[in-house]
């Protein structure tokens, strides 16, 4: 199409850039929690992250003993180095809390009653009183440090706050509550698209009905039924309640499949004498491939993203938390303000998704366009 | 017992189960009730054809039964109880919540979400794929459009959280004001009534890849005839989008648009995340939150009116279902 007459236009340049702007806009603000999860706590408070790559300035203050003070034209001179030798540059400096980069290195800085201040660009100071130096003096002064990006921020969240044992918990929800409803589904889907019986319509309306039960309705209920037959709050029950949510949009999207898979094939394995069991799995089961990958990557994301079911159906102890609740109830709470903290958390919960979004993304499409488009 | 046994014991003894269910009860349909080898074989077969489609179907029938048709019903009869459940109060729960302040704020920001949520992602999802459909590295920028979609709301809410963030030096949102003069930061998020449209924004974000893949097969599934045809009659590019392309997928349209409504209507995590209902920014769903496990009746009623608001969204769902398979 792309030799049509007319469709080169003068648009093409306008095309391109707003679709570079669309991409950086979806773009920029992962990237930049991406970036601040690798930075020390207190360069991030002093430079955005944008800034990252280049040195920041920071602003500390030093005392300086008092009793090196000697007399010198009439007054006390206290001399010496800032950072006792160390190799680092001061960018400006001063004495006093209100004010404490008033000068640049290399002037002098007036301070009150008379006292002046002058610090050099390696750290050697003088300082220059009237009177007699009774308190030890504060000497303000920034430096740049250069950028600091280290796995800290992780180890931190990892083995010092229990984010490992919420990885953990996270994944013993997910990977049963993925591989079940897909068992169950299939056998029900494949029902629906090839076996004969009175009421398939009423059920296929039913499954399409329920896709849209909001899942608000089947907490309190739900929760109750637990606590009667004694689940409770437990692992079992949410992998049960996941089951029971996913499973409209499983036997939704494999009924959909199954139904356009060839006629013949399944209707000669028939005559040739094979079971229903037997057609379902050794010919339907194989060839429904594509779209069992995609409702698991679905169900996968799904679960593990998930926040309200795992609020209402797991036990509400940090032992049993997953990393949505942990972020959400914990972190939030306790770390609003670290955010090195809470970048390198949400990073270690959205790590698996992308790797396993990136590297099935074919299955996930084609998942979606068996489901959706017909 | 470590979590992650327990994990593996359960998909293995699941597992097992769901495939020892399904192997035996047709064994036994087969072998014992209506033996092949009986009398008159050909009529055996047919009464456990008859039989067979349930066994199939009982798994699923049984769960979707237990956890979706019941809580309908179980949570409306719980919403005509008091707070612990022991008084029947008929719809006292209804009436105390109509009359709240915070439940009319819910519903009216709910209803913003409805209206601006879905719009707003299907027409960057629309513009997106049309944009992306001739470009050399389209694959690229959809790839990247979409991958908000594998992130959870609340991961998608801290990487937001990091962008409102009240500060020059760490909110993009205050950087940027601060390069055109702005003098004090300012807290996007305690914006009385704009703040929901920050929080949108997040599902938007999140929803708009969603949208793009599936209105991008539309697209590519339009008959290139039409749009030659309008080509060489000297229709512009706008016009052959608006008049040729839109119409012939405005089904697809229709139902992208439908799909991430739902979606809207169950989702809390962002509000809940961002601001917990703070601020004149709380939706329906997790008002509801704010109810649960303090006071069920309260909550189940607020459950059973999202069920309510949902409602004409199933019956179109159902229509529409019933007449792809005519």
């Amino acid at each position: 199409m792309d030799n049509i007459a007319g469709t080169k236009s003068s648009l093409s340049w306008a095309v391109q850039i707003s679709v570079i702007l669309l991409v950086v806009i979806w773009l920029v603000p992962t990237i930049g929690l991406l970036v601040s999860s690798f930075r020390d706590r207190d360069q991030i408070s002093a430079s955005g992250w944008w800034l990252s790559p280049f040195a920041v300035e920071q602003n500390f203050q030093a005392k300086i003993p008092a009793e090196e003070a000697k007399p010198d034209q009439g007054g006390f001179v206290i001399e010496g180095n800032i950072f006792g030798g160390a190799d680092t540059e001061v960018i400006r400096f001063g004495g006093a809390r209100s004010n404490p980069t008033i000068a640049a290195v290399g002037e002098t800085a007036e301070l009150t009653r008379d006292r002046t201040l002058t610090v050099q660009q390696n750290g050697d100071f003088t300082y220059f009183s009237p009177a007699e130096i009774k308190r030890d003096p504060s000497i303000y002064y920034s430096t740049a440090t250069p950028p600091d990006f280290s796995l800290s921020n992780y180890r931190n969240i990892l083995f010092s706050n229990n984010m490992d044992v919420a990885f953990i918990n996270t994944l013993t929800v997910t990977i049963p509550a993925t591989i079940i409803p897909i068992l169950i589904a299939a056998f029900a889907a494949y029902a629906l698209a090839w076996m004969d019986f009175a009421g398939r319509g009423f059920l296929i309306a039913m499954v399409v009905g329920l896709l849209v039960v909001p899942l608000q309705l089947a907490l309190v209920p739900l929760l109750q039924f637990h606590n009667k037959i004694g689940i409770g709050q437990s692992f079992l029950g949410i992998w049960m309640a996941h089951t029971g949510f996913g499973l409209p949009l499983a036997i939704y999207l494999l009924r959909n499949y199954m139904v356009g898979l060839p006629r013949d094939i399944i209707e000669s394995a028939k005559v040739d004498g094979a079971t229903d069991f037997q057609v379902f799995t050794k010919i339907v089961l194989p060839l429904s491939f594509p779209a069992l990958a995609s409702f698991a990557i679905f169900q996968f994301l799904w679960t593990w993203n998930d926040l309200l079911v795992a609020k209402v159906f797991l036990p509400s102890n940090s032992e049993s938390w997953v990393m949505t609740v942990k972020i959400a109830d914990d972190l939030l709470g306790s770390r609003g303000g670290d955010w090195g903290i809470l970048a390198s958390a949400a990073f270690i919960s959205i790590a698996v998704p992308l790797i396993v979004f990136f590297t099935m993304q074919r299955y996930l499409v084609r998942g979606l366009l068996a489901g959706s488009v017909k | 017992m470590s979590p992650l046994l327990q994990g593996i014991v359960t998909v293995v003894v699941g597992v097992g189960g769901c495939v020892g269910y399904f192997f035996l009860s047709n064994l036994i349909l087969d072998k014992v009730i209506f033996p092949t080898r009986a009398e008159n074989p050909g009529k055996n077969i047919n009464r456990a054809n008859l039989v067979r489609p349930w066994l199939f179907l009982f798994p699923a029938m049984a769960a979707l039964g237990l956890y979706l048709v019941y809580p309908v019903v179980g949570s409306f009869w719980r919403s005509l109880h008091n707070r612990s459940g022991d008084e029947f109060i008929g719809f006292g729960n209804y009436a105390v919540m109509f009359a709240d302040d915070g439940f009319q704020t819910a519903l009216f920001n709910n209803f913003l979400w409805v209206l601006v949520v879905p719009a707003s992602a299907t027409f960057f999802g629309l513009l997106v794929a049309q944009l992306t459909d001739r470009l050399k590295w389209g694959n690229i920028a959809k790839s990247l459009i979409f991958m908000p979609m594998a992130i959870s709301f609340v991961g998608a809410s801290l990487i937001w959280k990091f962008v409102y963030a009240n500060n020059a030096d760490i909110g993009l949102i205050n950087a940027i004001r601060d390069v055109f003069g702005a003098s004090d930061p300012l807290d996007v998020l305690q914006l009385r009534f704009w703040n929901n449209f920050f929080l949108m924004f997040i599902l938007v974000w999140i929803q708009t890849g969603f949208a793009m893949v599936i209105l991008s097969a539309a697209l590519r599934g339009i008959p290139e005839e039409t749009i030659e045809a309008a080509i060489i009659d000297g229709a512009n590019p706008f016009q052959v989008f608006f008049k040729i392309k839109v119409p012939q997928i405005m089904g697809t349209i229709v139902v992208v648009w439908t799909t991430i409504t739902i979606l809207v209507l169950k989702v809390f995590d962002i509000v809940y995340t961002m601001t917990g209902g703070n601020f004149g920014t709380e939706i329906l769903p997790s008002y509801m939150m704010s109810y649960m496990f303090r006071d069920d009746g309260r909550a189940t009623a607020v459950a059973f009116v999202i069920m309510i608001i949902v409602l004409p969204v199933m019956i179109w769902n159902i229509r529409q279902a019933r007449a792809e398979m005519r």
